[in-house]
């Protein structure tokens, strides 16, 4: 076990860990946040994707010690209370389905926006490559992005 | 009473989706979201042999291992055989499938302990300790070695891995109007054959299944949380397979990330699961990993296909002769053997023939049943009979949609025709779709590109492909699935209440997850009952709350469920308009019905539909012997089966040094009849279209010698990403089905029907001046760039 | 997935790190995580303890070291990619880091990790070897520099010790020299089916001298040695003919990609189109 200190959605939580506890599932199970899903288990699908320290990163595929004083923001913490432009922009768009890769593909956007705010749609394709979506043909997905991108939502 | 404004029509509008919200804040529950006190984790020790006989399970070492609360096998987990629905005859060969192994595996991945711990971290942890004593036997994967003489037998007392063949001619309840002999006899006719084999495919549903059994132990009760597209079937099956009483068995399945057909199954892992809870008292969690789910949850389409054409010097297409042979995988699951037969009288597409023969075998091969996966049986058939037009084109050189053309059947047919192969479509307007789609895609235009690039001697090349395609879905009636020998019914059920405070409550037996019936169904009531959509909520997924259903797949949710809702609805509009005329103190007969007013003709009379269902509630004035509450369930089973169709065309780009494949664009044009939510039509065809994609040019499962799977993992099955798909542009013609009153057709399917062929002919078109007549798909670099080579030679 | 039980301890400094490397059996060092923790939770991989070195802040960031690029180990491809310094002085290492895997990956993926990995099929170690990149390690006698031609040892076995950790990579400055690398892969997010990287100099319509490297090719990242002599000072129309030798000295592997075979044919293909493409720049 490990002491770690992680700041979640702008709240610090202090809690014992096993070494090999992946983030995702400290996430999950000891904060109870589940808005993060798991789609696989090599880093492949994206569904599990959060920012740390303001960057998309795959939770999976990081042990919770990995994030001792790091700063995370989940789904959950991407807007207080109400919605994010980039899930105001799912949501016109249609840019989801059954959901569940949804998460992760909002977090993924939000971050690659950061980096590139003005990109194209080839931009923005690759932009999400890390994020698979088995329902939607990533059609509306890539038009919600480039819609938050043109400030067409608020 | 007071009218209240009428509000906006909701049916066409493209209404935001009510699911969203809770999907887009993470507030949504899916089942490994959910946890039980006093949970124990169940992992399944699976076979890592292909074909093995099992000479022992020692299970102490994982019995003793920390957090371990016991450890099954076959012989201390009691349970029936998993339920199998579909025996197409009586040739049809399915032996028991026992949720756990225990003479032998007979695919990697078959489950033959389950280890039941604290955590699943320990449950992990001991699965490994779990020792079987595996004896190897040799393995067959391939279709056509399973059939020869001395090939490994998967069933030992069969005998055989021919496990039987349907054949239309003998076994259809539908005749055929011609046999197809007389036209491949006759020498006036030109004849092709064409061979092609689908790959075997992976569905990938986003969220990987999983099962939380929670536990009434003292009243005998369970509730089954599962990932699944069926909780009404399921439950059903759980009680055979289980032994508990249906009555006593809840199955709820909550948020569910997806199916594709995937999750349309009787699961070995969730009968384990309800078991385990019935032996110890506990509740009990199994998730899956992506790569259990690999070998676990059901494959698809995996088949080798026959198909001739008999058709004049000019084009004119007279018969068609199918033989298909499809691998079943290990096992029979629970509708396996008659996922071929869902596309058996597809096979003639949207041209209008004379003579028709299909029939298929089925055949055990020691990988991962397969079963339904979006389209089951339509892709095949569409693949199989647009494939073979531009063959037959080619042959005939001719135009290939000067071809189709030539050979659609009659706008002037419809409604209702019955084709060469038995059944009747209910409507179309293939011309309408077709030239809809050649104006979008710039046919001429194309082809003038197409001769230039070709004269430019780029090492690029361009192609277009097409499929004009149709499938019948919403399957029923029940009485044709009983002739065709399905144990279940093709109905489904709804029911409409108004609550006290004016909000309407829906129950639907269909199982959305991914698909917003949720949104679609709220729409159809908001405009049948005048109120607004704001105020309709639609439940479903929960066996305890809406008993009567049959769940989520072949394109039904809207022509059967969305059909059972309208009906429903009319039930309680009979009723409403009794309570008016009696609170109105006027005849039914006087009343108008709009905008949720019913009023009395040439007066201002009138009641709104919110205020009868307050006075069916509170029940103070009825009319004499009128039950209280203003509720109507209602059943139904359509008459026929809906017929969706459309035009696709893809065009691409090959590179002819690399065999790289780019799409450039995909232009689809469909008709599901009446439109209720554009935004969603559309969503359902992008991802359709993404699927069909993806089996033309990206995914198979492939397996080794021994019968180990090759693409054991996310990281080298092919699930295209956003950069490999390009942008769709969607146009649509709306010919109403005549045989529902919304006039709907399905659209689940339709982009995965459809697509694979558009891909696949337009690769061919890009090569044919070098000779390329065919690329076996996925269409990746290297068989693109081998059929190069092939032709050059 | 759960990786099996191991214990973790964070490295303060190179030389903690090196301590623990010295000091504990079986240890692994950890920096993005993104090519060992995949292993360990599919239990391909269980170290009995993971050192991690990913808050060694020192070795982050690029460096201007007058004729060459000192780029920390661990320093990210995404930094990598973004970084003024790498884009103006070695963008052919700035542009294949932003080909590994995802942008996820690259946020958390470090080059000393990629290199130490050792895979043949990654894209930054034949980037290095087409550079002619120095690595420098830090060990128990010291620094030492190993050049990348002699780093690769065979398949996921580089020349690194057991008890050595990547401090820094060193790449020449670019110059004059065209570059190119062409990752072929049939999803963006996979590895290269075959990837080549080219750095050639040209002058007055001949080729001056060439470096390119390939990935996937064999059990390390090569070099195409028969091309790079063939188009030593040979005509620009040559290149062709030098490309179509590419695949001299390879041994390709075979997998649900591509034969051998494939390989060995997209490899001279992609030849021929990088070094085209580098006389272009």
């Amino acid at each position: 076990m490990k002491r770690i200190t992680v700041t979640v959605n702008g709240v610090a939580h202090e809690k014992n860990v096993e070494e090999r506890e992946l983030l995702v599932y400290f996430l999950r199970d000891a904060l109870g946040l589940t808005g993060t899903n798991v789609g696989c288990d090599t880093s492949s699908c994206g569904a599990c994707t959060i920012h740390l320290d303001g960057e998309s990163v795959k939770s999976c595929t990081l042990l919770a010690v990995q994030a001792d004083g790091a700063e995370v923001t989940t789904i959950e913490g991407l807007a207080n209370g109400s919605m994010h432009p980039m899930q105001t922009a799912f949501q016109q768009h249609h840019g989801l389905q059954c959901g569940y890769c949804t998460p992760g593909m909002v977090m993924a956007a939000v971050s690659f926006l950061n980096e590139n705010p003005s990109p194209s749609d080839d931009e923005i394709r690759h932009g999400l490559e890390g994020n698979l979506c088995r329902c939607t043909g990533y059609h509306n997905i890539v038009k919600a992005v480039a819609a938050v991108a043109a400030g067409e939502v608020s | 009473m007071a009218t209240t404004e009428r509000p906006a029509p909701s049916i066409g509008q493209r209404k935001l989706r009510k699911e969203d919200p809770e999907l887009l804040t993470g507030s949504s529950r899916y089942v490994d979201d959910i946890t039980v006190p006093g949970m124990l984790w169940a992992v399944m020790v699976r076979s890592p042999f292909a074909h093995a006989t099992i000479g022992g399970i020692d299970t102490s070492a994982a019995e003793s291992a920390e957090g371990v609360f016991a450890v099954h096998t076959a012989a201390t987990l009691e349970l029936g055989a998993l339920v199998m629905a579909w025996p197409i005859n009586d040739e049809c060969k399915a032996p028991p499938h026992n949720p756990l192994t225990s003479d032998k595996a007979r695919y990697v991945g078959d489950p033959v302990a389950v280890v039941v711990a604290d955590t699943k971290e320990h449950a992990i942890d001991a699965a490994e300790m779990v020792v079987v004593d595996w004896q190897p036997l040799p393995a067959v994967t391939d279709i056509k070695k399973a059939l020869e003489p001395g090939a490994p037998i998967i069933h030992d007392d069969l005998g055989t891995n021919d496990a039987g063949s349907w054949i239309m001619s003998r076994d259809s309840p539908a005749p055929v109007r011609n046999p197809s002999g007389p036209y491949f006899d006759d020498p006036e006719l030109v004849k092709i054959k064409e061979e092609y084999y689908l790959a075997r495919l992976i569905p990938n549903a986003m969220e990987p299944r999983g099962v939380v059994v929670d536990v009434n132990a003292s009243m005998g009760e369970y509730t089954v949380f599962s990932s699944t597209q069926i909780p009404h079937i399921l439950r059903t099956t759980l009680a055979i397979t289980c032994g508990v009483p249906e009555a006593k068995l809840r199955v709820v399945a909550p948020d569910v990330g997806g199916g594709f057909g995937s999750k349309l199954e009787a699961y070995p892992e969730d009968a384990i699961c309800l078991g385990l809870a019935k032996l110890h008292g506990r509740p009990i969690k199994w998730t899956e990993e992506r790569s259990e789910g690999y070998v676990a949850t059901l494959h698809g389409r995996e088949m080798y296909q026959q198909i001739e054409l008999a058709a004049t010097k000019d084009g004119v297409l007279k018969a068609v002769r199918v033989k298909l042979w499809a691998s079943m995988g290990a096992h029979m699951r629970i509708i396996t053997p008659g996922i071929p037969m869902l596309g058996a009288w597809l096979y003639q597409g949207c041209y209008d023939v004379e003579g028709y023969d299909f029939e298929y075998t089925n055949v055990f091969t020691n990988n991962t049943f397969t079963d339904a996966y979006r389209g089951a049986g339509r892709p095949e058939a569409t693949y199989a009979i647009e494939r073979a037009m531009d063959a037959l084109a080619r042959t005939l050189d001719m135009d290939p949609v000067a071809l189709r053309r030539k050979n659609f059947i009659a706008t002037e047919r419809f409604p209702n025709y019955t084709i060469a192969s038995g059944l009747t479509i209910d409507s179309a307007n293939y011309h309408g779709t077709l030239d809809k789609c050649l104006e979008m895609l710039d046919y001429e235009g194309f082809r003038a590109d197409q001769v230039a690039n070709r004269a430019s001697g780029d090492t690029k090349v361009i192609g277009v492909g097409f499929s004009t395609w149709l499938e019948m879905c919403g399957i029923a009636p029940s009485r044709v699935l009983a002739a065709l020998k399905y144990i279940a019914g093709g109905w489904d059920a709804a029911t409409v209440e108004f609550m006290p405070t004016g909000t309407v409550r829906v129950l639907t037996g269909v199982s959305p997850h991914g698909q917003g019936e949720v949104t679609t169904f709220a729409q159809i009531v908001a405009d049948q009952l005048g109120v607004d959509f704001e105020d309709v909520e639609v439940l479903h997924g929960d066996t305890q709350v809406v008993p009567l259903g049959l769940d989520t797949y072949g394109s039904r949710g809207l022509s059967v469920g969305g059909v059972a809702l309208f009906k429903a609805g009319e039930k309680v509009l009979a009723k409403a308009r009794t309570i008016a005329a009696h609170e109105l103190e006027c005849s039914e007969d006087d009343l108008e019905f709009a905008g949720g007013n019913f009023t009395v003709k040439g007066t201002d009379k009138s009641a709104n539909i919110k205020a009868l269902g307050f006075s069916a509630w509170s029940a103070h004035n009825l009319p004499d012997g009128m039950e209280p509450g203003l509720t109507a369930t209602a059943l139904y089973d359509p008459p026929n089966f809906s017929w969706p169709n459309g035009a696709h065309a893809c065009v691409v780009e090959v590179d002819t040094e690399t065999g790289a494949v780019k799409i450039l664009r995909f232009v689809a044009v469909d008709d599901c009849g009446v439109r209720i939510n554009p935004n969603i039509i559309e969503g359902q065809l992008h991802g359709g279209i993404a699927q069909g994609i993806a089996e033309a040019l990206y995914e198979e499962a492939t397996y080794d010698e021994e019968g180990n799977l090759q693409q054991g993992t996310m990281t080298t099955y092919m699930v295209p990403g956003a950069p490999e798909l390009p942008t769709f542009e969607l146009g649509h013609t709306v010919t109403p089905s005549p045989t529902n009153p919304l006039g709907v057709k399905g659209v689940g399917e339709a982009g995965t029907i459809a697509a694979p062929p558009a891909v696949i002919n337009a690769i061919v078109d890009a090569l044919s001046h070098l000779g390329v007549t065919n690329v076996e798909r996925p269409a990746t670099p290297e068989r693109v760039w081998s059929a190069i080579q092939g032709a050059k030679r | 997935m759960i990786p099996a039980k191991f214990d973790y301890e964070v490295a303060e400094s190179v030389d903690h790190a090196l301590e623990l490397l010295r000091t504990r059996d079986d240890a692994k060092l950890i920096a993005g995580g993104h090519s060992l923790l995949p292993l360990m939770k599919l239990r391909l991989a269980s170290p009995a303890t993971l050192i991690d070195v990913g808050r060694l802040k020192g070795l982050r960031g690029v460096r201007d070291g007058g004729d060459h690029l000192a780029i920390g180990a661990l320093t990210r491809h995404n930094d990598l990619n973004r970084d003024p310094l790498a884009n103006q002085h070695c963008p052919l290492l700035a542009y294949a880091a932003g080909l590994v895997g995802d942008p996820q990956v690259r946020h958390r993926g470090t080059i000393g990790g990629s290199l130490a990995h050792g895979d043949p099929a990654s894209d930054l170690p034949t980037a290095c070897l087409a550079l002619d990149a120095t690595i420098v390690a830090q060990g128990p006698n010291g620094e030492r520099s190993i050049p990348a031609s002699a780093f690769f040892n065979g398949f996921f076995d580089t020349a690194l010790g057991d008890d050595e950790i990547i401090t820094e990579i060193r790449v020449a400055k670019n110059g004059a020299a065209g570059w190119s690398y062409l990752k072929f892969r049939q999803r963006a997010l996979d590895w290269a089916t075959v990837g080549v990287a080219a750095v050639v100099e040209g002058s007055n319509g001949t080729v001056g001298t060439a470096r390119i490297a390939l990935t996937n090719m064999g059990q390390t990242p090569l070099r195409a040695s028969a091309t790079e002599a063939a188009l030593s000072g040979a005509p620009r129309d040559a290149v062709k003919q030098a490309a179509d030798k590419a695949d001299e000295g390879t041994d390709p592997p075979a997998d649900t990609w591509a034969s051998s075979d494939f390989r060995r044919h997209l490899v001279k293909v992609l030849t021929k189109r990088a070094v085209e493409e580098a006389l272009s720049r």
